[in-house]
Formats: C-alpha cells, structure tokens, sequence
C-alpha cells in the first residue's frame, strides 16, 4: 500500500529534516493550489527542463511561479535512471540519475519556488487558462505565460505493430526502471532488448543492477545506434548478452508470460529464441498528449508542439521546452539549457522588454 | 455440493446477461466461468457497438435479440451507470458497385423495422463527417447505432444478478456432468453444482462443454479472428459516427469508429482459425488496417496508435445463432454467438429465461431488485479525477485514480486477475502502455493475481 499519507490539498514539496530525501509532503504554509486563481509563470513538469526553466526566471527576477507535476514524486525521469553520467554541464558534478533529480529539486526549493505534485493538469485553454486536477480539489489557474515541459516517453510495443500475443513480460526501459528503482519489482529475468539507442544501455545498466540477464539486444539497423565506446561499455555490462544487429523481432511468442521470441537476421533466416520477456527500448515520442488534445498546433512529423525560435507555441502565452520539442530525444543536460533559455525569454517578455 | 436452480456456463456478456435476467425473474442462478474474470474469451475483444439490427438476417432470433437488447440497454443503461455515446452510424459506398448494394442494404433495414435510415449524397455525408475521404460517394445513415463500453455492461449484469443473491464462481471449468433422472450434476474444480436448469453460454467452448456433459454437440465453433487498431484520443475529433462499409455475406467489414473511451479504432478482421484462444495480432494484417484506415481517413497518417488487438468470435458452420442442447432434460445452449453479442444478449437473455419459464412456472420475479452502479469510465461522463478524495493519479494517460484502482479490487466481483483490472478500470490502456504506471500498479497489486506484474528479483 501506500506509504504516504494522501495529502488533502496540492501542497508544495518541503525538503524534510535531512535535507536530502524529497517527498509530497503534507503540510504545507504556502496557501494551497487551489486558493490560487492567477499567477505569472506556470511550468508543467518538475523534470530538468521544467526546474531549469524555473530557476532562470527566479535569477531574472520573476517571483510569481507555479511548478506543477502529476507524479507523486518530482524531478522527472532521471529519479529512476540510476546510474551516472547527470549534471557535468548544469552542476559541473558526475552524478547519477537520482541524485541528480534531488540536487535539481533541492535547488528548486531553496530559491522559494512552489512546486506542487500529484497535481495533473488536464486541459490547457486558450491565453494560459490551464485546467488541473489534484486529490482534493479539481481547478482552474490563469497564467500570463504556461512552460510545457512534460518531457518524453518510449514507444511502447503496440505501436510498432509486433506479432504476437499479450503474454506478461513486455515493457519500455520507463517501466522496467521505475518498477525496479522505485518499487524493487521486475518483470523479467532473461528478456531480449530491443534497440540500441543510448537508453538501450542504459536498460542494459539496470539489468546488470538488477540481477537480470538479457539473452540478446537486437537491432534492425546493421550497427547499434550509439558510437562504439558506448556499445564496448554494453558489452562489459551485457556479461555475454550478443548484440545482434540486422536483426528484426518477428513474433512475440507465449501465453501468459513470454516464452521466446521469433527473430529475423539480416539475411531472412529465422530463429527462435527462449527468454521471459521482450525490453522495448528507445524510440522517444514526445509526452505531447495536453498539447495535441488543445488549441495548441502540433508539428505532424514529430507529435511535438510547434514552436518558433524562442521556444514560442502557436498561442503566444504558451511555451515548450525539453523533450516535449527535441524530438526524438536529447539528454538531461541539453533539456537542462532548453529550459534555462525558455525561462529567460517568458522573464523577457513578462518584463517588457 | 453447491444446489441451485440455474446453472449459467460462461463470464462472456451472454452468460452476465443470462445470470441478471434470471436472478431478476426470482431464479437462483450459479454463474461458472473457467478463467479468473469475467470477460476472458470472445467478450474481451469486441466493436462496442450498440447495434439496431438494421443488417441482420429478418425474422431471425438474431435480429429479435438485437432490438430487444438495443430496446433494453437504453432502458437499464442509467440506473446501472453505463455510458451510451449515440453516434450513429453510416453505411458508406466507396465506389460504384457498393454504391449499388445501398439499396439493398436500406430495404433489408426497412424490412427489419429500423424506419429511421436515410441515404446521404456525397455532400452530406462531407457536411457530417469532413474529415473523410472525398472519394466516398453515398451512405445510408442510420441513426440509432451507439457507442457503449463492452466491459462495463456485462459486469453490471453479473453484479446485478449477485447483489440479487446469484453467485459467480471463478476457476470453475465444467469438466463434465450427468442428469440424475430430475438435476443436472455439474462437475468443477471448484465443487459439484447441482442445478435444475442449465444454460451454456460458454462461447467459444459452447461446443466442447456440449460435448462433455451431454456426448454430443450440434455444432462446431470455427473462431474467427478480428485484429483492431486503437488510435490516440487526438484522432478522436476526426469522425462523429461509425462510419461502416457496405457488408458483405461472410462479415460486417472494416468499420472506423469511436470508442467510449475517447480513442478512435479500425477494424475489424475476419480470419479462420483453429486455436480458440491464440488472439495474437500480426504487422501485415496490423499496417492493412492502418492504410485502409488511412485510404477513409487521411488525417489518420499522422496519428499516433495507441494499441492493438485481437478478438476470437465465436463463429459456427452456420451464420446463424444455434440455439440447441436438450431441452427435454432442461439443457439449453446459445451457440454461435457472434459480434452482435454484445447488443443481443440482454435479449438472449429473455429469450433463455423464457424456454426455462415455459418449462416451469415456479419463478416469482423480484419486486424491487437491487441496482447497483458500476463506475464511469467513459470519456464524455464525469470520471473518477474529478471527484475530490481519489488519492492519487496512478495511470496518467487514461486518468485512472488509485480510489478506482482499490474499488475494482474490492467489493463482491473483484478484479480476478490483472486483465480484469485493465477491463474495470483502463489502467495501462493509454498511450504510454504503462511506462508511467506499471511500477505503482504492480506495487498495489502485489500478492493479488496468480500471474504478478512484477515479481522481487531474479535468482542468480
């Protein structure tokens, strides 16, 4: 069950008594969301971009801003990727993921800004009216200028039109890393990897932490994705697990959990091969639902918001930054600079100049 | 020995129909379903459509059921709380020849008693639906086909006839039987069930348990596979109705249209099989769908998919329903129950508890029954995020709360297994598949189902 207890109003996020661990907290002395009707700068999303973003228009003078984040926890995806490399460009540190994530937010709070969690917001209006949702209290909040940095997430298998059935045992790298950083749970113990993107390796990395022995990672392409120190450090990391490259899978194989998977290589021949689960990695698609389902216009290539130079949609009080715009998918870092730079201008154009 | 008065033999719609119909008319009904939930053979994959029976064969018990069902359900829908979306339907003619077997189409509506059909010119169909291909020439529109959820329903009506003192048992495959000159005596890993009455409803096994308790069957179930294409909600804006091809003997054909949900769907397929429950998809039959989605839909090409599917119909050698058994020993089987299933079977339902009560006049129907409500899940009704107190958002991207998730786990039909959770509540149905969720759901769920989301480690 859940360990915290729920809150009864969006509250802000308060660093508890070490300093370090970060939670939804409870009790809050900032008035609650909901009591809100207006302010300056919402940011949707707690993730680099998201506190980035936040921390610039704080240093440049704008004090009214509103972090929202749907997830119990904040900080974004890096909380559950837990290994380095994290923060060498922003906090000139060799981090991990986590660590990262709580340095990101510790930073966030000691510069006063509210960040509310489990606060989801469900429908952006036209001129910054965003509509949201937390426990307690459903709501509106009228913004000058709303901050999309809802981030990325990977092509799960559907989408891709895999055979098969739906036997347990198929997920993305997000799910399998979240289930075992968060909640020391895994799907698997011997999955095939799709694709050989850096997430693949880093896939890799928390199987490795995890006690999980891929079989193979796959890759439809004729050479992996990333450049070969990358690809060396899989091998270190796979212990034995071969990179097949050329390799499609086929068909997913299995009834109430996978048993194997069909493959084919490069030269049409077919094999099978036993394993327990099938790992889907890479293939970032923006987490641009909000966007697509309002006013907003989205770039049909990408699915991402479109924005002008200035990280501008196509409603001038909304902006976009992080991997809601890089599509396919950039690193921390990069969403990091994207979000400080869409922080300066909303600070320009809020201040007139 | 479990003693009752109806034995009902499935979980699909047919058999929650059957088991609410009963246990309203005063019977005691058993409900045996051999998997862990409700809904795990053909009534997991459907269309979703509330059918008028415009297309069915005329004076058949398929067309009765049909009206009656579509009659009944906007009867129950709102005390029970299930959603009706009413979209409407057009049969739309792509080229010359479809456009020719319009008329035949309209009459066979008319002749079936659906008197509010309409042909449409190229024009207003375009004016109705815009987002179309302009290369479709004419449609017969046919206002009263809806759109309701096909897992909600059936659990309402199983609900119903427990909280009116029926009973369901799980794991409980009828493994065989004999009739004791006065009972029926069913055989179940779970127990003996003595019942006066028996009603397979046991789809695509229907024959098999036939087999196995009365020596014969007569009929033969040929599943028949549909595979469907779910489109992200942004695609939803794209068409108002169920826009249906001109059919053709063998099936309905590819049909586009809305979900409850608020997603937008293509298919379905129709291919023989011989497995009963092998409901795997595959990529040829998947990107067919996607550019005959495409090819009426153009702004299709640029929506994400959100998942895919496959569902078994339980075909026969026969187009028609095989209503069969031994009726002289109080056996009834509601055979080849196909896609209109989901609409016909409040009316089979009439129809089934009608060939006991013609039998035996014993049954005082409930005065005033218990209602009970399931929760809302679909798109255009207040949900659940709305109401204050649901703790937290576990799956974002259809906005499931944990107060749905913890509901669907308690109370007196509980979730059986994670398919089930899925079905009553839509977690992990939503674009990301469960990225975000599957982590929390595995962790609420832990030590709940026989087949666990995630387990505590791998053994070195």
């Amino acid at each position: 069950m859940n360990k915290q207890t729920v809150a009864s109003t969006p509250h802000p996020v308060r660093r508890d008594n070490t300093g370090d661990e970060i939670r939804g907290s409870q009790a809050g002395t900032a008035p609650g969301l909901h009591k809100k009707k207006n302010c300056q700068v919402v940011i949707i999303g707690s993730g680099p971009s998201g506190i980035a973003a936040a921390l610039a228009l704080k240093q440049a003078g704008i004090t009214d801003i509103v972090v929202l984040e749907r997830e119990t926890e904040p900080g974004g995806v890096p909380r559950h990727c837990g290994h380095p490399p994290f923060g060498l460009r922003e906090h000139h540190r060799l981090l991990t993921g986590p660590q990262y994530a709580r340095l990101n937010i510790k930073k966030l709070l000691e510069s006063n800004i509210e960040l509310y969690t489990r606060t989801t917001v469900t429908r952006l209006e036209s001129g910054g009216l965003i509509r949201f949702t937390a426990p307690d209290k459903c709501g509106t909040i009228q913004a000058d200028k709303v901050l999309l940095a809802t981030g990325t997430r990977e092509t799960p298998r559907a989408p891709r039109f895999v055979s098969g059935g739906r036997p347990l045992g198929i997920c993305t790298t997000g799910t399998l890393q979240s289930m075992f950083y968060l909640k020391k749970l895994v799907p698997f113990c011997n999955p095939v990897i799709v694709g050989s993107e850096i997430v693949s390796f880093s896939a890799l990395w928390t199987c490795a932490k995890a006690g999980i022995r891929p079989v193979a990672m796959l890759e439809e392409n004729n050479r992996p994705q990333v450049a070969w120190p990358v690809a060396l450090g899989g091998k270190l990391l796979g212990r034995g697990c071969p990179l097949l490259t050329g390799t499609r899978i086929i068909t997913i194989l299995g009834r109430e959990q996978v048993s194997g998977v069909l493959i084919r290589d490069r030269h049409g021949r077919e094999k099978e091969l036993a394993c327990d689960g099938v790992l889907f990695t890479g293939r970032f698609t923006p987490e641009s639902s909000l966007a697509q389902l309002s006013h907003l216009d989205i770039d049909p290539a990408s699915g991402c918001p479109m924005v002008d130079r200035q990280g501008r949609c196509s409603d001038p009080a909304y902006f976009a930054a992080g991997n809601v715009v890089h599509a396919p998918v950039t690193v921390a870092g990069t969403c990091w600079i994207s979000g400080q730079r869409a922080g300066r201008q909303i600070a320009r154009e809020l201040s007139g100049r | 020995m479990r003693e009752t008065d109806v034995a009902i033999i499935g979980g699909g719609v047919v058999g929650c129909a059957v088991a609410r119909r009963c246990a309203l008319e005063g019977a005691r009904v058993i409900l045996l379903e051999k998997a862990a939930d409700i809904l795990d053979g053909a009534s997991k994959g459907n269309s979703a459509i509330l059918h008028t029976g415009f297309d069915a064969p005329p004076d058949s018990l398929e067309w009765q059921c049909v009206q009656q069902g579509h009659q009944e359900y906007q009867e129950i829908h709102k005390e029970l709380g299930l959603p009706l979306l009413k979209t409407g339907a057009m049969v739309v003619a792509w080229n010359e020849e479809e456009e020719a077997r319009l008329e035949e189409v309209f009459n066979k509506g008319i002749k079936n008693q659906v008197d509010d059909l309409r042909m449409l010119n190229r024009q207003e169909i375009l004016a109705m639906e815009p987002h179309l291909s302009g290369s479709v020439r004419a449609a017969i529109h046919i206002p009263r086909e809806y759109v309701i959820d096909p897992w909600s329903a059936p659990l309402a009506y199983l609900l119903q006839a427990v909280e009116n003192g029926g009973q369901a048992l799980f794991n409980a495959p009828v493994t065989g039987g004999r009739h004791d000159g006065a009972s029926w005596l069913l055989e179940t890993p779970r127990g003996q069930v003595k019942a006066s009455y028996v009603i397979n409803c046991a789809g695509l096994y229907g024959d098999l348990v036939d087999q196995a308790v009365l020596g014969r069957a007569e009929f033969t179930i040929k599943p028949r596979k549909g595979q469907f294409v779910v489109y992200d909600k942004a695609a939803r804006t794209l068409i108002n109705s169920i826009i249906l091809p001109v059919p053709s003997k063998r099936t309905k054909g590819i049909v586009l249209f809305p979900t409850i949900f608020g997603n937008m769907m293509v298919g379905p397929t129709a291919e023989e099989q011989d497995s009963r429950d092998d409901a795997s998809v595959d990529e040829k039959t998947l990107r067919m769908l996607a550019q005959k989605g495409e090819a009426m839909l153009p702004a299709l090409k640029d929506m994400p998919v959100t998942t895919t599917y496959a569902g078994i119909r339980p075909a026969t050698e026969q187009p028609e329903y095989r209503i069969c058994g031994d009726p002289e020993r109080n056996w009834f089987t509601l055979g080849g129950i196909r896609s209109t299933g989901l609409t016909a079977a409040l009316g089979l339902a009439r129809y089934a508890f009608g060939l006991i009560s013609k039998k035996c006049q014993n049954f005082t129907p409930l005065q005033s029954p218990v209602i009970p409500r399931v929760p809302n899940l679909a798109e255009h009704l207040p949900r659940d995020y709305t109401r204050p107190g649901y703790g937290e958002i576990v799956c974002h991207c259809e906005m499931v709360t944990r107060r749905e998730i913890m509901a669907a786990l308690e109370g007196k039909l509980p979730a059986g297994s994670l398919a089930g959770l899925k079905r009553r509540t839509r977690s992990t149905m939503g674009r990301c598949q469960g990225f975000y969720c599957s982590a929390r759901l595995a962790e609420l769920t832990k030590d709940r189902f026989d087949q666990p989301l995630g387990r505590e480690g791998c053994d070195e």
